[in-house]
């Protein structure tokens, strides 16, 4: 077990190595456009801009500024500075990390008690109307774009604009620390917008894998045992189940952490994906390219948690 | 012929019961026909009627987006780009929904209807274009990484979880950001539809290859390519005569299941200004424009999101339709 | 024992005594008559072969007397009385207590019948305290007994095993070991040996055969070979499209079968002592659909010896005139069969 674990983190790392690699690629060499002309601003005198060239060490050969790139990452953790303000990538992510982390576990917590009963009972009262009625409903909600959901949410329900005006409104984020109780309001229309099209995917999956897996030979040996139903369903059939829902569980959550743009975007919540959404407007790279890796970091680590979580619930994997 | 009880040997496989006729001839004889497993998946496709439906409404958003220009000439709206400034009430907002702007009009005095409609064809354009080629892709991927194993198939593997570790919107707000300032690649790719359906064959076609590769591990295996190997075909001809046809309706099924994702993407990426630029029409760009007015103007941010929920809505149910057709035993 | 049955049933009763039978299942195709009456008795401590092709239905006969085919959605009618009590009539509950209990069931595969997450001792605790009430202690000393008694090797360590860790054949005694863990007054076995090795298969038959005559068990041996029930069973039932055939007392089965099908099962075994260049005499024709059997006798399209009639009179299960055990479905006259088997014999 513990080699299959090593062997996981080390090729985690090399990917890691591999995806570093490849925005480097894709942000520095990709564009046409010039970082010192954009880090110097629109009106910037040419000698200016070559004075930066010098200091970004963007005369050198782009070899060099590879490896100095790289060098810089994962030995200081060097993310470089903001075009646009200057300031250090790194910093600006930290600070807004508390409130993408806040979205994203409190939508984690809602989308998983939700949808994972609801894919269960209907994975077990197959085809009655119920089923029907709740896949009905999930599929609506795979079907809708988030950002919308969240503005029609807003129109019905926000208190400065809404119709039923009964939470805050966007742009009422404030952090936990500082006053719990608004954290809490101002985040439970996000909540539920951004774990709707996730409960409703995860319904969907469960159900599918309960069903395959309660027609599987070990459930008839369970029940020629015996057992009462409920044990039955969740402790062999529930528990064979939910490995497909890990795998996608763990590739959600690494991505949500990286910024959930849209839904931040739409309730101007002070996030790690805002902080992108901001940095495009003025061609930030340095900012979309520390968030691109973080995010890269967050997913890697999600699966290589996953896949030791995966040998653990299911001993046939770890001969693989 | 004797028989000692005693003699019998246990592994003589028991009594075998009769030579083994094929199926279909004596299926014959009891009056049930058998049927190829390609016919098979289209029987079960058919009955199912909510995805006829679903296919019957993509067929004709299809219609509407090539005929356009016809469409929003036959319900006598102004153009998409056509800007008036005067369809606005006395407070300078627009106007609502009425007899000649049935969706009423943006800030810039646009028909939304008329946007609407054409907004249909980047959103069945990137949808449709960018998850064939996504396809296209990951099949041959996938089908060399299976087929042939060894170091390529590790290689390809292992490029696959490369891309599979970044995540997508980030890389297409990035990858939009970068080339909008004065363009990718020396200038010759500027951002718009172009990069949004690049993005979407770079992203997707990992999920087909992955599928693919499974499949054909599988059916190397069996017996059928065997003998085909030992009729002396080469791998190039095994792969496209034996195994490509057994993947044409996994392939059919998980690459349908990719198109409304895509649609859903483009929308966002368009909603987050990297997308499709105006005057350009497309549904989720149409969004972002009205978010800054959407309390009072409803109309400019309800109806593109509902032409994105049922375009989207439909590619689903004939997906999941797919998906029951080729998997009787899961099926809903 | 764990006893639920009624104390007051006289013990020369037979245990098990199934009455016509009958068990459908609707598909889109229609619906299916997996079992079309069938009767049957047991007595305690007997072992009954029921032998047959795929889709004569065995399979249903077997997972019906536990009520296992009610997921599954099928139809039910007929009788199986068990310790006095109509199976058929009882609640899932109170099925739930005789299962596992008085009545268990091995199955076919072993691999895919055991959850691959779980250690086989764990499987074996929770069948055990499913129905005694020991702590999990206990129950697990009492599980490793059960797989010594199953010839298990080094059962303290291989207890903590996962089922994809044994080998084909130790899976199968973990299978058995697990069924006889509330010493189960029946035990129906579907299949044992069927995905196991050939040298394997004689060590699992030799396993039950002992497991029952320590324990005074009745067994319900289903299987498509004859070899395995021939030094097993006390008596043989062979069943053909839903029905019984032929049912007898094992020798009768061998050395005087009545029904031109159980003539065609011994035929087609290859025998060891026989010609080499004898060739096999299978059975002609296929299996009958189960959406649409044959009229009349079902038999009747593969049968050397059908006559017209045959086609249009369902055959009655009667005994063979002199041998009140051995009863046939067949419409040939009893003088005209007993002459055929001479000439084939």
């Amino acid at each position: 077990m513990t080699r299959y674990v090593l062997r996981r983190i080390l090729w985690g790392i090399l990917l890691l190595i591999l995806v570093s690699a490849l925005t480097f690629v894709l942000f520095r060499i990709l564009p046409t456009a010039e970082p010192a002309r954009l880090r110097a601003g629109q009106n910037a005198s040419p000698r200016v801009i070559a004075e930066l060239r010098v200091d970004l060490g963007l005369n050198k050969p782009l070899i060099t500024q590879f490896w100095l790139y790289m060098k810089g990452l994962f030995l200081h953790g060097e993310l470089g500075y903001s075009y646009h303000s200057g300031a250090s990538v790194r910093s600006l992510i930290f600070n807004r990390l508390p409130a993408t982390l806040s979205l994203t576990i409190g939508a984690m917590v809602i989308w998983m008690a939700i949808g994972l009963p609801i894919g269960i009972l209907s994975a077990l009262r197959r085809r009655s109307r119920a089923d029907r009625a709740s896949m009905g409903v999930a599929l609506l909600f795979i079907s809708a774009p988030e950002y919308w959901l969240g503005l029609i949410a807003l129109y019905l329900f926000a208190a400065d604009i809404g119709q039923i005006r009964v939470f805050p409104g966007a742009g009422s984020y404030v952090g936990l620390t500082e006053d719990p109780w608004k954290w809490f309001t101002s985040l439970i229309l996000p909540w539920l917008v951004l774990a709707a099209g996730f409960a409703a995917v995860y319904a969907r999956v469960m159900r599918g894998s309960l069903i395959e897996t309660m027609s599987e030979d070990y459930i008839r040996t369970a029940r020629a045992k015996g057992l009462p139903e409920r044990r039955v369903v969740l402790r062999h059939g529930v528990r064979a189940a939910i490995t497909p829902i890990m795998t996608i569980f763990a590739l959600d959550v690494g991505v949500l952490l990286g910024g959930a743009v849209l839904v931040e975007t739409v309730f101007d919540i002070p996030g790690i994906g805002r902080l992108n959404y901001d940095a495009i407007t003025h061609a930030d790279f340095p900012i979309i390219q520390g968030t691109v890796l973080l995010a890269a970091l967050f997913i890697i680590v999600a699966n290589i948690l996953v896949d030791i979580a995966y040998a653990y619930l299911d001993p046939r994997v770890r001969y693989s | 012929m004797t028989l000692g009880a005693a003699e019998l040997p246990y592994a003589a496989g028991g009594g075998s019961l009769g030579p083994m006729d094929f199926p279909a001839a004596s299926a014959a004889q009891n009056g049930i026909a058998a049927r190829s497993p390609l016919a098979l998946f289209w029987r079960r496709f058919r009955q199912d009627r909510v995805a006829l439906v679903s296919l019957a409404f993509i067929a004709l958003l299809i219609v509407v987006a090539i005929a356009a220009p016809l469409v929003v000439k036959l319900l006598d709206l102004p153009g998409p780009d056509v800007q008036n400034s005067n369809l606005t009430n006395q407070f300078g907002s627009p106007l609502g929904p009425s007899l000649a702007h049935p969706f009423g009009v943006d800030q810039l005095g646009q028909d939304v209807a008329s946007r609407v409609i054409y907004g249909t064809r980047v959103s069945l354009i990137v949808g449709l274009l960018g998850t064939a080629i996504a396809t296209l892709l990951g099949t041959i991927v996938g089908l060399l990484a299976g087929f042939y194993g060894g170091w390529i198939d590790t290689v390809l593997s292992r490029f696959i979880d490369v891309v599979l570790a970044i995540p997508v919107l980030l890389l297409g707000l990035g990858l939009g950001a970068a080339c909008e300032v004065r363009g990718c690649l020396d200038g010759h790719v500027h951002s718009g539809l172009g990069v949004i359906i690049f993005l979407i064959a770079l992203v997707n076609w990992t999920y087909i290859a992955r599928i693919v590769r499974g499949r054909v591990l599988s059916l190397r295996e069996q017996e059928f390519v065997e003998a085909a190997r030992s009729q002396g075909a080469s791998g190039a001809r095994i792969m496209l005569r034996e195994i490509l046809p057994n993947l044409a309706a996994p392939i059919v099924v998980y690459s349908s299941l990719l198109i409304p994702q895509n649609i859903l993407l483009e929308a966002a990426l368009s909603f987050l200004g990297v997308g499709v630029r105006p005057p350009t029409a497309s549904w989720g760009q149409m969004i972002a424009a009205a978010t800054p007015i959407f309390n009072t103007a409803w109309w400019y941010m309800v109806f593109p999101g509902v032409a994105l929920l049922l375009t989207v809505l439909a590619f689903n149910l004939v997906g999941d339709g797919l998906q029951d057709a080729l998997n009787p035993r899961t099926a809903r | 024992m764990i006893a639920t049955g009624d104390p007051s049933v006289p013990t020369d009763d037979p245990l098990l005594r199934v009455e016509d039978l009958r068990v459908s299942f609707s598909t889109e195709d229609g619906a299916v008559k997996a079992l079309d009456g069938i009767s049957y008795e047991l007595e305690r401590g007997r072992t009954l072969g029921i032998v047959g092709e795929s889709g004569s239905g065995k399979t249903v006969a077997a997972l019906s007397v536990l009520g296992l085919t009610r997921a599954d959605g099928a139809l039910l009618s007929g009788r199986i009385s068990f310790a006095g009590r109509d199976l058929l009539t009882l609640s899932e509950g109170e099925l739930r207590a005789i299962r596992g209990n008085q009545i268990a069931m091995v199955f076919q595969d072993p691999l895919s019948s055991l959850h691959p997450q779980y250690r086989v001792g764990a499987q074996i605790v929770e069948a055990i305290r499913a129905h005694q009430s020991l702590t999990k202690a206990k129950a697990r000393a009492h599980a490793i007994e059960l797989l010594g008694l199953v010839d298990i090797p080094d059962p303290a360590r291989r207890v903590d095993a996962y089922p994809h860790e044994l080998s084909g054949g130790q899976r199968q005694r973990v299978m058995i070991a697990m069924a006889l863990a509330n010493d189960p007054e029946l035990l129906i076995a579907d299949e044992p040996t069927t995905a196991l090795d050939v040298t394997v298969q004689a060590q699992i038959l030799a396993l039950l055969a002992r497991l029952q005559r320590e324990r005074a068990m009745a067994l319900v041996l289903v299987t498509h070979d004859l070899g395995v029930v021939a030094e097993m069973a006390d008596d043989i039932a062979v069943m053909y499209a839903g029905e019984i055939v032929e049912q007898a007392p094992a020798e009768r089965i061998f050395t005087a079968p009545e029904h031109p099908y159980t003539w065609g099962l011994l035929r087609s075994i290859p025998t060891l002592d026989g010609p080499r260049e004898q060739e096999l005499t299978p059975i002609p024709g296929s299996p009958s659909s189960p959406l649409a059997p044959p009229s009349g006798c079902r038999f009747h399209p593969r049968c050397p010896y059908a006559q017209p009639e045959h086609a249009r009179t369902e055959p009655a299960l009667l005994p063979v005139p002199g041998q009140p055990d051995h009863r046939v479905a067949c419409l040939l006259a009893p003088e005209e069969r007993r002459r055929l088997w001479r000439e084939l014999a």
